[in-house]
């Protein structure tokens, strides 16, 4: 028994070697450029000789021509994070108490649509995207950025909160009802605090949906102003002799905080994912 | 719909009122507006536009001359064929790894999560310069350890394309590794614990127990794989750009590049071409998840 548990232990380690080594790489040496100078960066080595956080200072004092708005993009980032975050909850929750509740005809199709929305790739969608909002005289503001990106997770949102109220109990509004509320005293006063938890899972889906996001971001936005911190990583490959470890410095920092939020509210977000796929 | 969800109309009385008058039908459809106005404004307009404009017939033809569109069309053939098998025959045999009964084997899972929990746009320059042919760090190690110039990764077509595919499965990896985990979980203890007194093989139990309880976990997982695969721009784009020299584009990427030089009509044709492809995936999935979660997967 012992001897078996230990090979066990000996193929288990044999397997995790490769997984980490895969997993981690990509990710250990963003953040070994990001404390490298310039000399170390191109040397390609393992660990810098002299590791600086010169690098971080850059980025903070936005002392880079590509970081000449740092702080204002970063903020950007966090606007529409914070705007697509609580529109979309505000649409899904509404139109999912609707459909599951008060069980509106109709409601069935909007389900269906909503689902092929979310189903067709993004990128796809991009393109005709650009030109409505060209119509609509919204390019380059950010609301373009935020409206598309409700667009693109309010279907989703309201599919998981739809699953998450089918499974409440119907005896709870036929009592409410029968006490003669009104479906917005039965919204305010049952649904809502029961639905939280799968609420806070959705804010939060929502809002790393956005500040993850490129392609829609690098399309919709376009002046120095405007744009959102991952556009503004993007940029760094516009020229040959990208400074990488200042861009790995920015992006170490664009990281931290969706990995921040992600591991706060990681129990929210494992039972969302269980009640069905995320996108990934 | 599931018989135990509420209906708001208790029996003894009849359901015969109009929406205007019965505040329940009233606020229901309210409720709706916020999300038909995003659907409206948001999705339906932009697809009717684009469905006007890929209208034109000369676009097609345009497009099937364009060598770049024949080149990308087979790239994602390719890309999705070897991205999603390569990504799902890894996540089956991860997933069993880590429903190994151990603590450290918790902690590998943690990190092993990262590709997912972090924004992709950072991690794929860390490897595009991982790549670089003269400073990264993979041939500058090369150089040291054997003395040889390795490969100039992302200037040679088929390499480039390699690794956006490599791309691709390190993001997603984790994500899907956890769905049949979960999946895994639900399968009895007591099963593989029969088997083992039986004298089953691990291969056999995974055969006869694992597989029948997971196929449909794994047939659902691959489709809804297959579509967002296809739509995986960042991989691509900012690995490789599209190149060298346009031959590393998948239509998700293809469609922006016509953006960029000003030919929008073949950009919205080359995504119309993918959709008689697309569209039955769609269908399935939407009828799939419209179930409820208990009939799900």
């Amino acid at each position: 028994m012992n001897s078996r548990r230990i090979w066990e232990d000996v193929r288990l380690v044999l397997v995790a070697i490769p997984v980490l080594l895969w997993t981690l790489i990509p990710i250990y040496h963003l953040f070994v450029l990001s404390i490298s100078n310039e000399k170390a960066m191109l040397a390609g080595k393992f660990w810098p000789d002299e590791p600086t956080l010169q690098n971080y200072r850059i980025v903070f004092n936005q002392q880079h021509y590509y970081l000449n708005n740092f702080w204002l993009q970063m903020f950007n980032s966090f606007l529409v994070a914070a705007a697509v975050g609580t529109i979309t909850l505000f649409v899904a929750t509404l139109a999912a108490f609707s459909i599951s509740r008060l069980r509106t005809p109709g409601g069935r199709t909007i389900m269906n649509l909503a689902l092929t929305t979310y189903l067709i790739p993004a990128a796809f969608l991009a393109v005709p995207m650009y030109k409505a909002m060209g119509t609509y005289g919204l390019l380059n503001s950010k609301w373009a950025l935020i409206l598309a990106m409700v667009a693109l997770a309010s279907p989703y949102a309201i599919w998981v909160l739809k699953q998450a109220s089918d499974k409440l109990p119907a005896e709870l509004d036929e009592a409410a009802v029968i006490d003669g509320a009104s479906p917005l005293q039965i919204f305010r006063l049952v649904y809502l605090p029961l639905m939280a938890p799968s609420m806070v899972a959705i804010g939060v889906y929502a809002l790393l949906l956005a500040w993850n996001e490129y392609l829609y971001a690098f399309l919709l936005l376009s002046s120095e102003k405007e744009i959102t911190l991952a556009v503004a990583l993007g940029q760094f490959l516009g020229a040959d002799d990208s400074p990488w470890n200042i861009l790995m410095a920015t992006g170490m920092i664009y990281a931290l905080p969706p990995m921040a939020i992600y591991y706060i509210f990681r129990k929210y977000m494992v039972s969302g994912l269980t009640a069905g796929a995320v996108k990934s | 719909m599931t018989a135990a969800t509420a209906t708001f109309s208790p029996v003894d009385q009849p359901v015969t009122r109009s929406w205007y008058n019965d505040p329940m039908k009233l606020w229901g459809v309210l409720m709706l507006v916020p999300y038909g106005l995003v659907f409206l404004i948001l999705v339906t307009y932009p697809v009717l536009y684009g469905i006007y404009i890929g209208l034109k017939p000369q676009s097609y033809v345009e497009l099937f001359r364009d060598p770049a569109f024949l080149v990308a069309a087979w790239n994602t053939v390719l890309f999705l064929v070897i991205g999603v098998n390569l990504k799902f025959l890894l996540a089956l045999a991860l997933s069993g790894f880590f429903m190994a009964q151990r603590a450290w084997v918790r902690v590998v899972l943690v990190l092993f999560l990262l590709p997912w929990a972090m924004p992709s746009i950072p991690t794929i320059l860390s490897v595009r310069f991982l790549l670089n042919p003269e400073w990264g760090l993979i041939n500058a190690q090369l150089f040291n350890w054997f003395q040889i110039d390795g490969p100039n990764w992302l200037n040679d077509p088929t390499l480039a394309f390699g690794s956006a595919i490599f791309m691709h499965i390190w993001k997603s990896l984790p994500f899907w590794t956890l769905i049949l985990i979960t999946g895994r979980m639900a399968i009895a203890k007591d099963l593989y614990e029969a088997a083992d007194v039986d004298g089953a093989s691990s291969w056999q139990q995974f055969r006869y127990i694992t597989w029948p309880s997971l196929a449909a976990l794994y047939v659902t997982s691959t489709i809804l794989s297959i579509i967002w695969t296809l739509g995986d721009f960042n991989s691509v784009y900012l690995l490789t750009g599209g190149g060298p020299g346009d031959r590393t584009h998948v239509l998700a990427t293809l469609g922006i590049r016509y953006l960029r030089i000003d030919k929008l009509d073949l950009g919205i044709a080359a995504i119309i071409t993918a959709m008689p492809f697309v569209l039955p995936l769609v269908f399935v999935m939407v009828k799939r998840l419209s179930r409820g979660p208990q009939d799900e997967a």
